[in-house]
């Protein structure tokens, strides 16, 4: 039975990843300037030049054979080659996925920790004051654009990595105040305490369990949001990461790049939710 | 909170009227460059100071107001309508149909929205006209921003077919349209309002987003995106306050919209 659930999730997983890939490799194919370049604009450029430009996008025309070899050359590990940076695509992705984990890495972490600080000593210690002051900090952050707090942060030579924190802590506090304010209402809580139960007791043993489950949902969710505002980050603050290789490579048009991307990028949100998924499905069997 | 809420909608109001009356109320057009006058302070003539081509600030905000105010609630009721829909319509059907629905939200949640958005945006044709670029970063919004509603709308649908109003309403001999939208599209009216208030905040930082990088509504036309793009040199906007009037306008709004959503829509 097992093996079986693991075989449907596991091949769901796949499709789901390769028609995102089919996905964006269509987005790019049939955007109306795909075959434009920058470089066509060179006035230097003769007629034969620009048309030599048009020719090289010319076995990216027909998509699906394009993503089936791509598919093909993929599964020996080989992505391609970046047309605009004219690298191997996978050591692009190798180089640059170090700088961007590490902000996502070190923004997601902070977040997290801060949100969750904050609501545990708002509900647990009933501190009125604290609640006040997240709430209001946590209302002014999800009003500015990520990017803007980073550029404010990069200038003033504060950590850029801070700028993922305070957009995910909003999310964090609100969500883990109201989940934590209910749990501290559920009937096994009020009996434990009621019994006499130290507060930190009460809290591992009664309350963290009960809110497990929908806080890992949230961690799931949270990877896809943290790379999201990633991309303006790294391209503002010059971080030569995904969401900046990204960026150039739209710019540019850059189809074995994007494609590549794409797949990477949705492997990862569901491997994520997955994950998720697995560690929710553990503590809702722990706590039966 | 209802206070509240009553000066969120008065403050929201009033911003919405001004840059309404952008064209009598502007000193000059968004785009007049005054030559003898590029990166002017704050005076009595140019109230927030003049840009580095020398474009009233003050008239660029009031236009680039009322672009965003009026087009993101404009890709918000897009992508809401999709999402009633799409996601609607297969918590309705079930079976096959929801099961293909489901797997297709998966794939557009599987990628950042952002990531996607920037793919599209950043492949329009370099000729295209400022006009052209305001209707197709909102047009693409709408398009692109529909599947997390899908979701909760699909869920919302799925739960209403089940319900005893709908089992008595077959039971009384009332089937397909007429079921969804005299029974089921009313009762879920709370959640799509829901997600069409939640989704104008989003676009409005989005297409925020993307004007800091450049993807955002193409020049002269100005946005609170492009706007916001004088602030990649934050140093000069410490020294000269006056450059942070469209950031502080964008947190007025966007703190209005949250507040305009109840702590129940939050929590849900």
């Amino acid at each position: 039975m097992w093996i079986g659930r693991i075989a449907r999730h596991l091949g769901a997983f796949v499709v789901t990843t390769l028609i995102a890939g089919l996905l964006g490799a269509t987005l790019v194919r049939f955007g109306p300037g795909f075959e434009a370049d920058e470089q066509q604009l060179d006035p230097r450029l003769d007629a034969q030049s620009i048309q030599a430009l048009r020719d090289s996008h010319s076995q990216e025309r027909n998509l699906l054979s394009f993503y089936a070899h791509f598919l093909g050359r993929m599964a020996t590990g080989d992505l391609g080659v970046s047309r605009s940076l004219a690298r191997p695509v996978r050591e692009l992705l190798a180089e640059r996925a170090k700088v961007t984990m590490r902000l996502l890495g070190a923004g997601l972490a902070g977040g997290w920790i801060l949100g969750l600080a904050l609501a545990a000593t708002a509900v647990m210690w009933r501190a009125p004051l604290v609640e006040m002051t997240a709430a209001a900090a946590s209302s002014f952050f999800l009003c500015v654009p990520t990017a803007v707090i980073a550029l404010f942060l990069f200038f003033t030579n504060g950590p850029v990595r801070f700028a993922i924190a305070l957009l995910i802590f909003p999310k964090v506090f609100r969500y883990a105040r109201n989940l934590l304010a209910e749990a501290y209402t559920q009937p096994h809580v009020l009996t434990a305490r009621a019994r006499g139960l130290s507060e930190a007791r009460v809290f591992l043993w009664h309350v963290a369990p009960w809110t497990a489950p929908q806080l890992l949902a949230l961690a799931g969710v949270s990877l896809g949001v943290a790379f999201g505002a990633a991309i303006p980050i790294e391209v503002l603050c010059d971080f030569p990461g995904i969401g900046q290789l990204a960026w150039k490579a739209a710019l540019a048009r850059d189809l074995p790049v994007l494609v590549s991307l794409t797949i990477v990028i949705a492997a990862i949100t569901q491997l994520t939710n997955s994950a998720s998924d697995v560690a929710i499905a553990l503590c809702q069997r722990g706590r039966r | 909170m209802n206070r509240a809420r009553n000066i969120a909608i008065g403050v929201l109001a009033t911003v919405f009227g001004l840059s309404l009356l952008a064209n009598f109320l502007a000193p000059a057009p968004y785009a007049t460059q005054f030559r003898d006058f590029i990166s002017a302070p704050a005076s009595h003539r140019f109230w927030l100071g003049t840009d580095e081509l020398g474009r009233d600030r003050w008239s660029r905000l009031l236009y680039g107001t009322r672009i965003s105010l009026l087009l993101a609630p404009a890709a918000a009721l897009l992508s809401t309508v999709m999402a009633v829909l799409i996601g609607g319509v297969a918590g309705y059907l079930g079976g096959w149909w929801d099961r293909v629905v489901l797997r297709v939200i998966d794939i557009f949640l599987s990628i950042p929205w952002l990531f996607l958005f920037l793919i599209v945006r950043a492949l329009l044709p370099l000729n295209t006209s400022p006009l052209i670029s305001i209707i197709l970063t909102f047009l693409l919004m709408g398009l692109l921003g529909w599947a997390s509603s899908a979701r909760i709308i699909r869920a919302g649908a799925q739960s209403m077919r089940n319900s005893d109003l709908v089992l008595h309403a077959r039971a009384c001999g009332c089937r397909g349209g007429r079921l969804l939208l005299v029974h089921i599209v009313p009762n879920l009216k709370p959640v799509v309002l829901a997600q069409f208030w939640f989704a104008i905040p989003t676009f409005i930082l989005g297409e925020a987003s993307l004007g800091l990088i450049g993807l955002g509504v193409g020049e002269p036309l100005p946005s609170w995106g492009n706007l916001l793009r004088e602030l990649a040199n934050p140093q000069a906007a410490l020294s000269h306050p006056w450059m942070l009037a469209p950031l502080a306008v964008l947190v007025v709004v966007m703190s209005c919209f949250q507040l305009l959503l109840s702590p129940k829509e939050f929590a849900a």
